[in-house]
């Protein structure tokens, strides 16, 4: 598997990462670098190995069902870039 | 002008207790070494002094009344900045967060603050853990004390050189892949990877959700078992978070590991390891046997696919952890009337650096439609495979012992075109997140004038061994006592 | 009728009622001032963890076991990754391959005819804040209030087939949802909300059409509207011999079409993958069945009830049961009277009729099932006749009071004093010989307007039983 320059632009309008063609020339080699590494995986066969997501042997952490204080607005909004009347601002959403 | 250097914890205790010394004098004599050190070794992105000296007077008033002391009482301590602080600013490094005043504390910082410690300021890292060498900071790259010329490591670079600098006496680090150790490792000082949910992860900016652990960084290994008690322990913010009970980490320092079954993995010491590095090592192996240690050659078959599984898994992580900051609660926003789109683009890209868009984009794409299996899915079984290795190993032996680092401390500069190549120096430390386990680094040598640092991996939950280990290995060696010249 | 078949699935969401969120202690209530209910872990701020409320994993199991899921014995959580302004950690946690439950089904009812709709699963997930659009639509504001709150999502199998069937199954969902006691599901607050599939295709054909993905249907007529709008749209298409687009269209209420949502469909890719800060959830049986014993009797089991205990007709114990607080109201009713069926036809009569013209709920109005059933009591027992009862109901709709109450505040007895009716019915015959010699010529018409007089005389008290009877006495006599 290779990618090219055009699966880097259509990746970084997922990641919502705007990259200059300099950039998108850079990652595209690198990341074919890293993964073409990473193809060393497919020498270990994986069939009946289950997968780990988690090294811990817990399961089912739960809380209950209690209303704890939330932040005042003020606290809420303290780092907003823009905020108007107790809500956080932003460009509109639709194009 | 009475140095931090020469006391152990205990020592200041009762120099504490019995007013020799006050709180205040403690932390002004460390805000002065920092104010001394810190334009050479650049580990601090944001001092505290002010709530630092207030912390102090408080605790000061404290002993003078003669109440119940906490085990950190009156130190000094750093935290790396990717640890949230209420109100300290709190950057992970990053242009991003340059502005950002956090609303809460994390667990280990109130843990510190129960414990009386006094937090002096916010260390320097790779911009939001990525990186092994602190030149991913975007406030600038930390300096090895012991050569400035030398990277420090990472991601925990700040944490490991204020420590071995003198300007603080312990820092929290956090480690993904390698972050306490490998740098601890660089600096000589002692750092310490807990076992995966023995501390908790609340308040830690996530790089990696499942590998993420934080640990002390300290002076010497006496030192980590009082920080690793303060911090560790189940936090019901944290889901991951492990129902253990806490042993009493400082009564397993005895000295004493006459019998305990050491494992050497072929892979830690074989091709790829430099030879200063490697004799190091084998003569810290002597010094175990000589302790009544028994050490043996094993193998860990997986070893050469951690990096590239743990380069896939965290990166996915992270791609989805680092998509929160979009410029619309907090941090940086670049809006340049151009609607959300505009907005979220210009944001993330002159926010981030780009090791950290390098990571977001291997992330993204190992998750997106058609790779997860190939990549995402089959990392993690690999990872299934290096924690069986393990297992496999610590039924017949007490812990795992080689070097933190195959190299000491590099050249800034020197490997920021590869990122392959900068990624493959934390081979011996990634398998240790991917199993979950505990590892420490300890200093055990030197090389060209750059310390060694030894790695001693344990069981699950099995600090206590792992400490009794080092600390055996300190009493009988005086690595831990050399200090850098500034 | 037509020469296409419809075909129609559904995508329900339902807010549970927990007090707190799904993964923060922050409060669920509706309608506080913006940003006020929120926390760092709710407002996705750096470093912050989610925990799970257990209660949301247990109204879950509850309403997946009621819509005969399987639940599975393994469930978990995974990331939804998408940018969108109303999330804040930029991917909402939800569950992709091991929802809680799967496979179940609920019964409909449409023209008399019953038919089983499959449910494909039912998962737990957050839920996102709320955006106001401001600025002439430049920019918008961001509340987070309502972000977290726990939400089930119902994925139904595409086997509705017809507007009528997807209404009827939605408030079947609502039923089975308010039986249940896991949510409020108010359509108009937003705690049950609908996006439809629906595509056409010639009848006859297996495969299936192209479907649009319907938004923004906000209510039940909304949800019908809607439907109905698409089907004929696409309808025209095909007749023209035309393919329908494969898009995401948002239902307009004031224009009544459904317009295309452009731009927001660029390649999503949600990009799941296992959420590292949840555990997995293990549901062995005994957590199964102490949820499952807490599932009340369901719609469809009460309405059988109900025919059967009662000899109510279907159809009238199908809208009885349709809600849980009528069909609750309607037995509450027995304790105070046995003639269900009297309390079956003021509550399908009357009351209903008084809720729809108003544009009422049941909560709204102040009725009691006591008062209702003491008022058959006093009908049956003569104590007030039935026309009297029609303004004691109209006061207890409005007033709460028990009937015993306005009948003796408002001097309602009936009169069944013969002598005294006899009086008032002389009195009346005496001063109406027309309609006397009306009545005499056979004009049977005549002796309705006399008991009227005699009804208005007596301030609609006399016993009409006894004015009839006397009345014709008098005039026969």
């Amino acid at each position: 598997m290779s990618i090219t320059v055009k699966d880097v632009q259509h990746v970084a309008k997922l990641a919502r990462l705007q990259l200059s063609p300099e950039e998108e020339a850079v990652f595209t080699e690198q990341m074919n670098a890293i993964l073409q590494y990473a193809e060393k995986l497919n020498e270990l066969d994986t069939e009946n190995v289950k997968p780990t997501t988690h090294v811990l042997q817990v399961s089912n952490v739960m809380r209950d069902d209690v209303v704890k204080e939330s932040l005042s607005q003020e606290e809420a909004l303290l780092n907003a870039p823009e905020e108007e009347e107790g809500h956080f601002k932003v460009p509109a959403v639709l194009e | 002008m009475l140095s931090l250097f020469q006391y152990r914890l205990p020592e200041l205790h009762n120099m504490l207790h019995s007013k020799d010394i006050s709180v205040s004098e403690l932390t002004e004599q460390s805000l002065a070494a920092i104010a001394e050190r810190d334009s050479k070794v650049h580990a601090f992105l944001t001092l505290n002094e002010e709530g630092a000296r207030q912390s102090a007077r408080m605790l000061d008033d404290k002993l003078a009344s003669g109440a119940a002391r906490g085990l950190l009482f009156g130190l000094p301590a750093g935290v790396k900045d990717n640890i949230v602080t209420k109100g300290l600013r709190t950057t992970c490094a990053s242009k991003f967060l340059d502005n950002f005043q956090p609303i809460y504390d994390a667990t280990v910082v109130s843990k510190l603050r129960q414990a009386d410690a006094v937090t002096i300021g916010k260390l320097n890292m790779d911009e939001f853990a990525m990186g092994g060498s602190n030149e991913n900071s975007a406030y600038g790259a930390v300096r090895n004390p012991w050569n400035l010329e030398h990277v420090p490591g990472g991601s925990s670079g700040g944490s490991a050189a204020a420590v071995a600098a003198g300007e603080v006496l312990f820092a929290l680090g956090s480690d993904t892949g390698g972050s306490i150790r490998q740098p601890a490792s660089y600096c000589g000082v002692v750092g310490l990877k807990p076992t995966y949910g023995l501390v908790s992860r609340y308040g830690l900016v996530a790089f990696a959700s499942s590998l993420d652990q934080i640990g002390p960084v300290t002076r010497n290994v006496e030192d980590s078992a009082y920080v690793l008690q303060a911090i560790a322990g189940y936090d019901a913010q944290d889901s991951t978070s492990a129902k253990v009970d806490i042993p009493d980490y400082l009564s397993a320092l005895t000295g004493d590991i006459s019998g305990l079954r050491i494992a050497v993995p072929k892979e830690y010491i074989g091709e790829g390891v430099d030879t200063a590095v490697r004799e190091q090592v084998m003569s810290a192996l002597k010094v175990l046997e000589g302790l009544g240690a028994v050490w043996e050659e094993v193998s860990l078959p997986h070893t050469e696919y951690a990096v590239a599984a743990y380069y896939l898994l965290a990166s996915s992580e992270a791609s989805s952890n680092l998509a929160r900051f979009d410029g619309v609660r907090y941090g940086v926003r670049v809006d340049d009337g151009g609607g959300l789109l505009d907005l979220y683009h210009n944001s993330r890209s002159r926010g981030f650096g780009p090791e950290v868009k390098r990571r977001i984009m291997l992330g993204t794409y190992a998750l997106s439609s058609g790779y997860y299996d190939a990549y995402y899915l089959k990392a993690q079984k690999v990872r299934t495979l290096i924690k069986q290795d393990f297992d496999e190993v610590f039924k017949k032996y007490d812990v795992v012992i080689g070097p933190t680092a195959p190299t000491t401390a590099f050249k800034l500069g020197s490997q920021t075109e590869d990122p392959l190549t900068m990624y493959l120096n934390d081979i011996l430390t990634i398998p240790v997140n991917l199993a979950g386990i505990p590892a420490v680094s300890i200093p055990c040598g030197f090389a060209e004038g750059l310390p060694v640092g030894l790695q001693i991996i344990g069981k699950e939950f099995d600090e206590s061994t792992v400490l009794r280990v080092a600390h055996a290995f300190e009493q009988n060696t005086d690595y831990h006592k050399e200090r850098p010249q500034l | 009728m037509s020469k296409y078949e419809t075909v129609i699935g559904l995508e329900v969401h339902v807010e549970l009622h927990t007090k707190s969120k799904i993964f923060c202690g922050c409060s669920t209530e509706f309608g506080a001032p913006p940003n006020t209910h929120t926390c760092p872990v709710c407002l996705g701020h750096p470093g912050v963890l989610p925990v799970l409320n257990r209660q949301a994993v247990e109204y879950a199991m509850k309403a997946a076991m009621a819509l005969n899921c399987t639940i599975g014995d393994v469930s978990k959580f995974d990331r939804k990754n998408y940018f969108y302004p109303d999330s804040p950690k930029a991917y909402q946690i939800s569950q992709y391959d091991q929802p809680i439950g799967l496979n179940g089904w609920i019964d409909i009812e449409v023209n008399g005819e019953t038919k089983r709709i499959g449910i494909t699963r039912l998962h737990l997930e957050e839920d996102a804040g709320k955006l106001t659009h401001v600025d002439g639509g430049f920019a918008s504001l961001v509340d987070f209030n309502r972000v977290g709150t726990p939400l089930i999502e119902i994925v139904s199998e595409p086997d509705l087939r017809s507007p009528e069937e997807a209404r009827a199954y939605l408030e079947k969902i609502r039923a089975i949802m308010q039986y249940c006691d896991v949510s409020d599901v108010k359509m108009e607050e937003g705690s049950m909300r609908c996006d439809a599939n629906i595509s056409l295709r010639p009848v006859g054909q297996e495969e299936f059409g192209i479907r649009a993905e319907l938004k923004n249907m906000n209510s039940f007529r909304g949800v019908l509207r809607g439907l109905e709008y698409e089907q004929f749209r696409q309808g025209e298409i095909l007749d023209d011999g035309g393919v329908v687009v494969q898009e995401t269209r948002r239902w307009d209420e004031a224009q009544g079409k459904t317009l295309s949502m452009r731009g927001k469909e660029e390649a999503h890719d949600y990009r799941y993958f296992p959420d590292p800060d949840l555990i997995v959830l293990h549901i062995d049986d005994a957590w199964k069945e102490s949820i499952r014993s807490t599932i009340p009797e369901l719609p469809d089991a009460r309405q059988a009830r109900y025919s059967e205990e009662f000899g109510l007709p279907a159809y009238d114990a199908g809208v009885l049961t349709s809600s849980k607080p009528l069909a609750d109201f309607f037995e509450g009713s027995l304790a105070y009277t046995k003639d269900a069926k009297a309390v079956a036809n003021w509550m399908m009569g009357d009351l209903l009729g008084y809720l729809n013209s108003n544009s009422l709920e049941l909560s709204q109005v102040k009725i009691t099932p006591q008062g209702l059933g003491e008022m058959i009591g006093l009908i049956a027992g003569g104590t007030i006749s039935s026309k009297i009862a029609k303004t004691v109901f109209k006061e207890m709709l409005e007033s709460g009071k028990l009937p015993a109450v306005i009948v003796e505040e408002k001097g309602l007895v009936q009169i069944s004093d013969e002598g005294a009716i006899k009086q008032i019915v002389e009195a009346v015959v005496a001063a109406n010989p027309q309609s006397v010699e009306d009545y005499k010529a056979g004009k049977q018409k005549a002796i309705g307007f006399l008991v009227g007089q005699v009804m208005k005389e007596s301030k609609g008290k006399a016993n009409p039983g006894l004015v009839n009877t006397l009345l014709a006495e008098v005039l026969n006599g």
